[in-house]
């Protein structure tokens, strides 16, 4: 089981992100659970400074970028 | 960060070495001056250096990593570089101060702070 969470605050590039990341776990067939996190104070516990982040695992893959399916799926390995 | 910043450009963000020595308590005060200042964002040194991901990340999607040392160890330079990053270093003794010999008072770090903002390009 993936725990993936995209952290932003729900703008339009957050969306594509958590999309994205929908998209590569379900062409992966693995489990997973995808969680937004938009609380400011929270995003900035895991010391993201810029947003869209992606978290995997509770390990931050990627900050301030729109990553595509394929670019996920390496994190979700 | 205070607000979303998707889609921001232009994303400094500054480390001090924060050293036990008057160079890096001075190092200390001119990011924080700096961060003030809004002349970029503040970030913890000592999480990079403890490879939480989150800081690395954000290290290396900036557009622009700025380390201010105490003295010529340079340990933020060096914590930024393990991490595959190139900072705009800037080193507190070569600005003039002495280490061990350095007042730490409103005029210094105006002073450190004032020399950061002049050569902060490039």
């Amino acid at each position: 089981m993936k725990t993936i969470k995209i952290l932003g605050t729900g703008c339009m590039k957050c969306e594509k992100l958590e999309q994205s990341a929908r998209q590569a776990a379900e062409e992966m067939e693995i489990e997973f659970t995808i969680e937004k996190v938009k609380d400011l104070n929270k995003i900035m516990d895991y010391g993201v400074m810029m947003t869209p982040a992606l978290v995997v695992d509770e390990e931050v893959k990627s900050v301030g970028k729109i990553l595509d399916p394929d670019e996920i799926k390496k994190y979700l390995k | 960060m205070s607000s979303c910043n998707c889609g921001n450009s232009n994303i400094k963000i500054i480390y001090a070495c924060s050293g036990a020595s008057d160079v890096g308590s001075l190092s200390d005060l001119a990011a924080r001056k700096l961060r003030d200042e809004k002349i970029g964002a503040m970030s913890c040194l000592a999480a990079v250096g403890a490879g939480l991901s989150g800081f690395i990340e954000s290290a290396k999607a900036a557009d622009k990593c700025i380390t201010i040392d105490g003295c010529p160890v340079a340990c933020a330079k060096k914590n930024l570089e393990k991490i595959g990053v190139t900072p705009k270093s800037f080193i507190i003794t070569e600005m003039g101060y002495e280490k061990g010999k350095t007042s730490i008072n409103e005029t210094t770090v105006n002073e450190a702070v004032s020399i950061i903002k002049n050569n902060i390009c490039g």
